[in-house]
């Protein structure tokens, strides 16, 4: 792969565009208004760099770079976190050359991408890189100019000392800075006076992206590399049994074919050492054509396997986990959430006396929401590189946490860390997918049993029925009116395959006196993980579909009912360890109703849905204005408010919100993954649907409430509500509550025992007032 | 030995003629711009012109493609500025980016088409093409700002 670096200055862009042949040649007076120089890869970068600060380095001749930590998934850390360092360091954004830092954890930190944790972890220590950094070249311009540093200052890479009228650039005095003691504690900029931060910059690779340079793990090359790919069981709940690889070895550019052990028995997996397939099949050629090819030819036989048991060291300490044996069925799954719905669970959390609440309510509305497995589907399969030798080990390829990954890399293939090295490269997408690095491991078990260097990649059907999901879910709401319609009485019990949603100490927690949560969980041999905003992503719909169902039944406005109960959570809340900010929260709603003109006439002809959550950190408010389309409903126009504190870069923001919109939609819509006797029935884009450009909405209007607050987050924060924004409108819309996701993918929802009866909770009036049970005792 | 005519370049590969051209180009020809999302024809993120025509590569034998103009991403322009380029950076279109040059052969063929599309014009010539962070209303945008710089004279 190409080096990410880039080019530093338009005099040096041109010399190396002369000498660049016909590798890159670029035009620049084509493209220079649009591009900041750093954006030109090629050769011609200087060798001699100093190093201030793990995320720093100047030449002499003032070239900045600036090292990105944080692996690159479509999130813009490449461009927001270097533009934090810039923004303290005092360089001039324009002249800056970004670059992917290396795998260390000792200088870049924690390198994990997830959790919409890049801007807010490393906001402080980026912020202090910068600042130390601009400290240190002041300090060493003060001891060559003998004046004092406080008498100097700093500004778009350049040092100025006023009273004797001497100036220079940093690369003058980076050889002097980098001898200097990193200093702590450095003041840092007032956020007033922020000039990067808070600007909008095009991203660093944009032209890479545009041209097609090489910059996600599928386009990584090394000479004499192997392609390989595995061979897994075709449904969850199988095992290998026996293979004959007769016919696959003698297939054109195959060099191997062997069966591989992930992990040996007894092994201590680690939290995201996620183990679906244990013991898979590996075929190894020259081509990728060439393995698809020779893969069909293998003679497999799969056989069931018993429970088994794996040892897991996760965030929750060391663990005994009995993976079941048996082969799921999606309709006898949803039967069985029902099943145990009705059993007793685990108190998550109790406020004041539900029970009496709700033995006393007038009215009592209670209502069940259900969710489909889900697949991430990044664009990109998942893939990596692997050169792994007795000595030492290079891995390079797309993963969200390397820092995770290495120690069991280092135990499987025999190394200590210092011996490997990781290298990031640009994903094609994560979602929380590339947390789990198994594909990694696999690799390099492979490079190592072939001693070569070996590119694993999974085709889109290996990918998508490898497990890893969204887990499926189940939660029943249930509320409880006195006579005169106020709540007195909150219940929510939710479930899962293999684990529940339940965020218990959110919202509405805190708002209502008699509050109860609870949860259970069945176990499964379908492998779940992270999918942007876990747990969140099926809580918002939930319970914002509830919400909106409650507000009607008490007569209110969605949006005014829900700052009601928002401003007794922030006046008087009930309990303790309520997670949430009462004012962000509310803060949102206010804005999303005066932006999207919420109570204005002209914004009746849509049928409007309204929805707030907020998840890790941060606060995010939805309006979806949804129409009929030829007869089919189609969110034409969504308005966003969002509070993620200081946002680095607005617009390269708002596209992430846009496209949270768009995934909200996409997978509220028609999001989902069945299984028949284990084995998923969706297994290629001709058949998992995922939205598309025809109804991605026309208008995604996004406004940041601007408080100053250090960032809290914007990856997933605007993804969960807008499924429950998209199910109150369709609602209006269509007349029908929609309780079961995905609302318009019928080859799923038809599978849901519930479908049915909610469906008939509601009946099918023209416009169907909730059906309220009275007095029911919980 | 087959012949191909990629991006004006002269290429004879040595392969099975059933080998999709996705794969030629990616695994024989080091040419990575052109992406693998799904081999199925449903994604679009393999998307090359073939004699002007966008194709999804992973469905298109080398053998068709023999001594035809093929041109990819990486050679949709000589210096990287064919308006949708341009138009895709100053929109800033891109997140993780993976579907784009897919998404910019099948406009690029809209666009010589239908020099100034309607959105039901765009959203009909790209709905083949996926992109999963949802970069759709910035593509649309991106395609009409082509549009525009193609009018006031950018060649294409
Ligand atoms: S890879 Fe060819 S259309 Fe998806
Ligand atoms: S930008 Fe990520 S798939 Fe389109």
């Amino acid at each position: 792969m190409e080096k990410q670096d880039a080019l530093h200055s338009r005099r040096s862009f041109l010399k190396s565009s002369l000498l660049s042949g016909g590798g890159l040649m670029i035009s620049f007076s084509a493209l220079a208004e649009f591009l900041p120089s750093k954006k030109l890869a090629g050769p011609g970068m200087p060798d001699q760099w100093f190093e201030l600060t793990g995320y720093i380095k100047i030449t002499p001749d003032n070239v900045i770079k600036i090292l990105n930590p944080n692996p690159e998934f479509g999130q813009n850390v490449m461009t927001s976190l270097p533009m934090i360092v810039a923004e303290e360091l005092e360089a001039d954004w324009k002249k800056v050359v970004v670059e992917m830092g290396p795998h260390d954890s000792v200088k870049l930190g924690s390198q994990f991408t997830g959790g919409s944790n890049s801007v807010r972890m490393y906001w402080k220590p980026l912020r202090d890189a910068g600042a130390a950094a601009r400290v240190m070249l002041t300090e060493a311009a003060a001891q060559t100019w003998n004046v004092p540093a406080a008498e100097i200052t700093a500004k778009s890479g350049m040092l100025y000392h006023e009273k004797s009228g001497k100036s220079g650039t940093y690369g003058e005095f980076a050889s002097k800075a980098a001898a200097i003691p990193v200093p702590k504690g450095v003041k840092l900029k007032e956020v007033k006076s922020f000039n990067v931060v808070g600007s909008s910059q095009k991203n660093v690779e944009g032209l890479k992206i545009v041209t097609g340079k090489p910059l996600f793990g599928l386009d990584y090359y090394k000479e004499g590399m192997k392609i390989a790919m595995i061979h897994h069981p075709p449904a969850f709940g199988m095992k290998l049994k026996s293979f004959d690889a007769s016919e696959a070895s003698k297939m054109p550019g195959i060099t191997d074919v062997f069966s591989l052990k992930l992990y040996e028995d007894g092994f201590e997996q680690a939290g995201f050492d996620t183990r679906t397939f244990n013991d898979i099949l590996v075929v190894v050629g020259k081509t990728t054509w060439d393995v698809m090819n020779a893969r069909k030819k293998l003679s497999v036989q799969w056989e069931p396997i018993a429970d088994t048991k794996e040892t897991i060291r996760g965030f929750r300490g060391k663990q005994e986990v009995v993976v079941p044996a048996g082969l799921e069925t999606t309709e006898s799954q949803y039967a069985k959430m029902q099943e145990r719905a009705k059993e007793p669970a685990t108190v998550l959390r109790k406020d004041g006396d539900p029970e009496t609440a709700f033995k006393n309510a007038a009215t009592i509305i209670e209502r069940t929401y259900t969710a489909p497995f889900l697949a991430h589907n990044t664009m990109e399969p998942m893939n990596f590189f692997a050169d792994v030798t007795d000595e030492k080990a290079l891995v390079v390829g797309p993963q969200q946490a390397p820092g995770w990954s290495e120690p069991t890399l280092a135990k499987l293939i025999g190394l200590p860390a210092e011996k490997i090295e990781i290298q990031m490269t640009r994903m094609g997408g994560g979602f929380g997918r590339r947390a789990y690095a198994h594909y990694m491991f696999e690799a390099a078990l492979i490079s190592k049993k072939i001693k070569a260097p070996v590119k694993l990649i999974y085709s889109r059907e290996d990918d998508m029925t490898y497990g890893i999901y969204r887990p499926m879910y189940i939660a029943t709401y249930r509320a409880a009116l006195d006579a005169n319609k106020n709540l007195i009485g909150f219940h929510v019990k939710g479930g899962g395959i293999p684990e529940h949603a339940i965020h218990a100490n959110r919202f509405p927690a805190g708002a209502v006196d008699n509050y109860l949560a609870e949860g259970w969980e069945l176990p499964s041999n379908i492998t779940i993980g992270a999918f942007r905003a876990p747990r969140s992503n099926f809580n918002a719909a939930a319970e914002q579909s509830f919400l909106d169902e409650l507000a009607e039944a008490m007569g209110k406005d969605p949006i005014d009912f829900r700052l009601e109960l928002l401003k007794r959570a922030k006046e008087n809340p009930v309990g303790k360890n309520n997670e949430y900010s009462a004012d962000r929260y509310a803060a949102v709603l206010e804005l999303v109703k005066e932006k999207s003109g919420w109570n204005k006439t002209e914004n009746k002809k849509y049928n409007r849905g309204v929805a707030a959550y907020f998840c890790h950190n941060s606060y995010a408010a939805h309006v979806v204005d949804m129409v009929k389309r030829d007869g089919q409903p189609y969110v034409e126009r969504v308005y966003s408010a969002i509070d993620c504190g200081i946002v680095i870069n607005p617009e390269s923001a708002k596209n992430m919100v846009m496209g949270a919109v768009v995934d909200g939609i996409g997978n509220s819509f028609y999001g989902g993954l069945t299984l028949k006797d284990g084995a998923p029935e969706q297994n290629n884009l001709n058949r998992y649907r995922i939205i598309r450009m025809r109804e991605a909405p026309q208008i995604v209007d996004v406004s940041f409430v601007e408080n100053g607050i250090d960032p809290t987050g914007l990856g997933e924060p605007p993804f969960p509500p807008v499924f429950g924004a998209v199910a109150n409108a369709v609602y209006k819309t269509t007349g029908k509550r929609v309780y079961n996701q995905p609302y318009f993918n019928s080859t799923i929802s038809e599978k849901f025992g519930v479908a049915e009866k909610n469906t008939k909770q509601q009946g099918d009036k023209k416009l169907p007032q909730p059906k309220i049970k009275k007095g029911r005792t919980p | 030995m087959i012949s191909l005519k990629i991006n004006q370049k002269q290429y004879d590969v040595d392969v099975n003629p059933d080998m999709p051209l996705l794969w030629v180009l990616r695994d024989v020809l080091q040419m990575p711009g052109t992406k693998y999302g799904c081999g199925v024809a449903s994604c679009g993120a393999c998307t090359v012109h073939l004699n002007g025509d966008a194709v999804r590569s992973c469905v298109t034998k080398i053998s068709r493609a023999a001594n035809q103009e093929v041109v990819t991403i990486e050679g949709l322009s000589p210096n990287g500025d064919h308006p949708l380029q341009k138009a895709w950076l100053e929109a800033d279109v891109p997140q993780c980016g993976y579907c784009q040059s897919g998404q910019i052969m099948s406009a690029a063929v809209l666009l010589r088409e239908k020099p100034d599309p309607t959105d039901q014009d765009i959203d009909d010539a790209m709905n083949g093409n996926l992109c999963r962070c949802g970069t759709y209303l910035l593509i649309r945008k991106a395609i009409h700002l082509a549009a525009d710089m193609q009018k006031q004279g950018a060649k294409i």
